[in-house]
């Protein structure tokens, strides 16, 4: 096999394992989309971290991680000291900081040697552009991220199911759950270059969806996402790597969601015999969005 | 030195965006479903791709339907998977739009031979390009196309607010009243998201997709922190945008950069100010932090 | 005229939360619903109002079924589903009580306006008509909720534990407005949270535990042997009930 196939693929593969473990908690903790304002949040940063210090990878991710932690601090006050709801303060942000970050970028366009073709790229990576180097990087990052939730694993189930517990026995829970914010803005930084936003979104997102679906058990749910994520990394790698003219990103998407659809029919079918309940009125049409 | 004909188009468009984003926008922040306005912007690509591709063309009409169907259907989509068990409506929302968008990007680039459509034009839209774009009829040239689809839709969106204005502001505020009151609150809920989707379509030409979302929530979030009741708030929301409109554009043009990413920037700085300006009273009343009861 | 319910199941999760629930609700009487906690009483109301699907059964009222309300059911829940940060002030929250009774796109106009204010007399808020919902204490809360049900001017009245963490004075409130109510001939039927003040309240009783214990007047139906059956032994008699 190719070398840079293989590189792009584990790359792609660690990325969407890992994502899909964090995406897990995220999505307990109710921060599902917080990722989608994230990816976003960070353009800012990048164009920033450019026009100060030239093209260099570690340097732009820097300045987008440090943009994506500008974006959840502005999500905490908006949400904790206005009338205004999470739901609001995240496409708030979301759109506001990535209006900014066009407006660098065509700034860039204008005045500087062009970063061409930026915006694209940050939206939706060259998986392809994935040098051997950077994905030992890549790859030390995110062992280095699954470890420290493999250490305190216990301590960020506690956040999720029970945070009022948690606080009682001593936990440091604000500075928990910065370290896990911390983590995502982490990851969903690394993906931005060689995943792009979108995919980002999508691989902390339907992968932790569909093993929420399987099962109640958290180590359980955490280890089918890595799988699923993974997964996903497969089979978005091997279709356009065989289909030529497929962008990677938008097929690993597809295949996250099919995933997602076949756990979701699956587990319907279970049920159909099974007297369901539904309330007349769904969480979202009782005004109840995601939004506290 | 100013091609004024020109400007005023663009601001009138720009305007017509902010205005009828704004009328909807309230709506969908008062119900906590900011993010759906996200999915929906989104989740449009794919259905703008079909109509293209079906039609080959880039006129308003088939256009508007297939990208407002399309985004009905991811509506409607998340709709169900929320009802679901184990489901949580951000997760649904997550799920189902990031797989609309990847469709809609994967089809412009496999298609994109055939299809003349510009992934950046789609996503951040072409609103210096408005004034060219003309709407001809015969012999007579009517105006820029986009003034006649957004007024056009800003029309519906104001029929809609004021004509059923009792029954969303009763579903919104304790939809469980409402529907024992008799107030069909479904359909009002899709009703609502059809005004939204035709919005976001309409809109996306001239903003694109991506910042659409910034004129459905900011100037609303903003009128928020100042406004006692709604009927305020609504106009209030109508004069930010507007205000983002004006500004932006200038600086857009002082500084020579995007004019949409500029209105976007000038809209979070006005909601950055607000909120300074108004300290304290911008205070949750629910101060708890969990707002609606988990009944 | 009653309100009739006929072999009522609900089910959750594929357990029953109320089981065949048949009984009669009559005008002009206050009729309160008891029963520990999970018993189903809120479930029974929701029915009735057709918020939660029902298994089995129907409810009829004048004699038609009742299936999805059209405003005909005035509605105090527990705990609305209601957001406080909403720009709304409590004279806007009376005015929807009246929307049952207006047309698509008629909004309320004078005649409405000045109905609201007249409910808002009556639970002693009319001085507050101006002030936000979100500064409202949790009793003047329950007191508006209250006036957007009078509003409505409805000929049936649910009302779920409407007297539950109240101040004394909303109590007070509430109760003489509730016998407004019965006294105009109304069907009024209310979830009730606390077994001691039963006799006080209400004319009518109904004993919930999943199954309907008993249900009638209440010196008939308050026996020791009933609440026994209803609590499941688990209640301490500090006198003589009997």
């Amino acid at each position: 096999m190719d070398i840079n196939l293989l590189s792009v693929l584990t790359g792609l593969i660690v990325l969407g394992a890992t994502s899909g473990v964090l995406g897990v908690f995220a999505l307990l903790r109710r921060k599902a989309l917080l990722s989608d304002t994230l990816a976003h949040a960070a353009l800012p940063g990048v164009c920033i971290a450019y026009l100060v210090g030239g093209k260099q990878l570690g340097w732009l991710l820097t300045g987008a991680f440090i943009s994506g932690l500008l974006g959840i601090g502005a999500v905490s006050v908006i949400t904790h000291r206005t009338r205004l709801k999470e739901d609001a303060a995240l496409a708030l942000t979301l759109s506001v900081f990535f209006g900014f970050g066009i407006v660098l970028l065509t700034g860039i366009q204008r005045w500087g040697d062009g970063y061409q073709s930026g915006l694209d790229r940050f939206l939706f990576g060259q998986a392809a552009a994935l040098l051997p180097h950077e994905v030992v990087y890549l790859t030390l990052a995110c062992l280095f991220i699954l470890a420290i939730v493999a250490v305190l694993f216990k301590e960020f189930a506690l956040l999720c199911f029970d945070r009022d517990y948690a606080r009682v026995i001593g936990l440091p829970v604000r500075l928990l759950d910065a370290l896990l914010m911390g983590l995502i803005a982490l990851i969903v930084v690394l993906g931005l270059q060689g995943a792009g936003a979108l995919l980002m979104v999508a691989l902390m997102i339907t992968p932790a969806a569909a093993a929420r679906l399987c099962t109640h058990r958290l180590s359980l749910i955490v280890g089918l996402a890595a799988l699923f994520g993974g997964l996903s990394a497969v089979g978005g790698v091997l279709m356009s790597a065989f289909y030529g003219r497929l962008p990677t990103g938008p097929v690993m998407v597809l295949t996250a969601s099919a995933l997602f659809l076949g756990v979701f029919l699956f587990r319907h079918l279970m049920q159909g015999e099974r007297q369901r309940q539904r309330p007349s009125l769904s969480p979202l049409e009782r005004g109840q969005g995601e939004g506290k | 030195m100013i091609d004024w004909q020109s400007t005023l188009w663009v601001l009138l468009t720009g305007g017509l965006v902010a205005t009828s984003c704004a009328l909807v926008g309230c709506w969908l922040l008062l119900r906590r479903m900011a993010l759906l306005g996200d999915a929906i912007s989104h989740a449009v690509l794919p259905g703008i791709v079909l109509a293209f591709w079906l039609t080959g063309s880039r006129t308003s009409l088939p256009m508007l339907l297939g990208a407002g169907a399309v985004g009905l259907l991811c509506t409607a989509i998340i709709q169900w998977l929320s009802q679901k068990r184990f489901i949580q409506s951000d997760a649904a929302i997550g799920v189902t739009f990031t797989a609309f968008f990847a469709l809609g990007v994967l089809l412009i680039s496999r298609y994109s031979g055939q299809v003349d459509l510009d992934l950046d034009c789609v996503l951040y839209g072409e609103i210096a390009y408005v004034p060219w774009d003309l709407w001809i009829l015969g012999e007579r040239v009517l105006g820029p196309r986009a003034v006649w689809t957004l007024g056009m839709g800003t029309v519906i969106v104001l029929l809609f607010t004021t004509g059923l204005y009792k029954e969303l502001l009763a579903s919104t505020f304790d939809p469980v009243y409402a529907q024992v009151a008799g107030i069909p609150t479904r359909t009002v809920y899709y009703l609502l998201m059809a005004v939204v989707a035709l919005v976001v379509v309409a809109s996306f030409e001239v903003v694109g997709a991506i910042l659409v979302l910034a004129f459905l929530v900011v100037p609303p979030a903003t009128a928020l922190l100042i406004s006692r009741r709604l009927p305020m708030m609504i106009l209030m929301s109508i004069a930010f945008g507007w205000l983002a409109v004006l500004l932006g554009y200038a600086a857009a043009h002082l500084l020579d950069v995007s004019i949409t990413g500029s209105m976007a920037t000038v809209s979070g700085l006005l909601f950055a100010l607000t909120l300074m300006a108004t300290g304290l009273r911008a205070r949750p009343y629910s101060s708890g932090g969990e707002g609606i009861g988990k009944s | 005229m009653p309100l009739e319910v006929r072999n009522l199941t609900v089910v959750y999760d594929g357990k029953p939360a109320i089981h065949n629930i048949t009984l009669t609700v009559q005008a002009g009487i206050l009729t309160g619903i008891v029963g520990p906690n999970g018993a189903g009483k809120s479930t029974l109301l929701k029915a009735i109002l057709g918020l939660v699907p029902r298994a089995s059964g129907e409810v009829w009222l004048d004699g038609r079924p009742l299936n999805k309300p059209r405003g005909e059911v005035a509605y105090v829940p527990q705990r609305g589903s209601v957001e406080w940060d909403f720009p709304a002030n409590v004279l806007d929250v009376v005015l929807m009580g009246t929307y049952a009774r207006l047309p698509l796109g008629r909004r309320p106009g004078r005649a409405e306006r000045e109905w609201a204010m007249e409910c808002l007399r009556q639970v002693g808020l009319d001085t507050l008509w101006r002030r936000q919902i979100g500064e409202l204490s949790g009793g003047q809360q329950q007191r508006v909720f209250l006036a957007r049900a009078l509003a409505q001017d409805a000929p049936v009245y649910l009302l779920d534990e409407p007297l539950a963490g109240v101040d004394a004075a909303t109590e007070g409130v509430i109760i003489e407005q509730l016998r407004r109510l019965r006294d105009s001939g109304r069907i009024v039927l209310m979830v009730h949270h606390d077994l001691q003040t039963v006799r006080d309240c209400f004319d009518e009783v109904v004993l919930l535990n999943e199954h309907l214990i008993a249900a009638g007047r209440v010196d008939a139906v308050m026996t020791r042997e009933n609440l026994q059956r209803t609590y499941g032994g688990k209640l301490v008699f500090l006198q003589d009930m009997d």
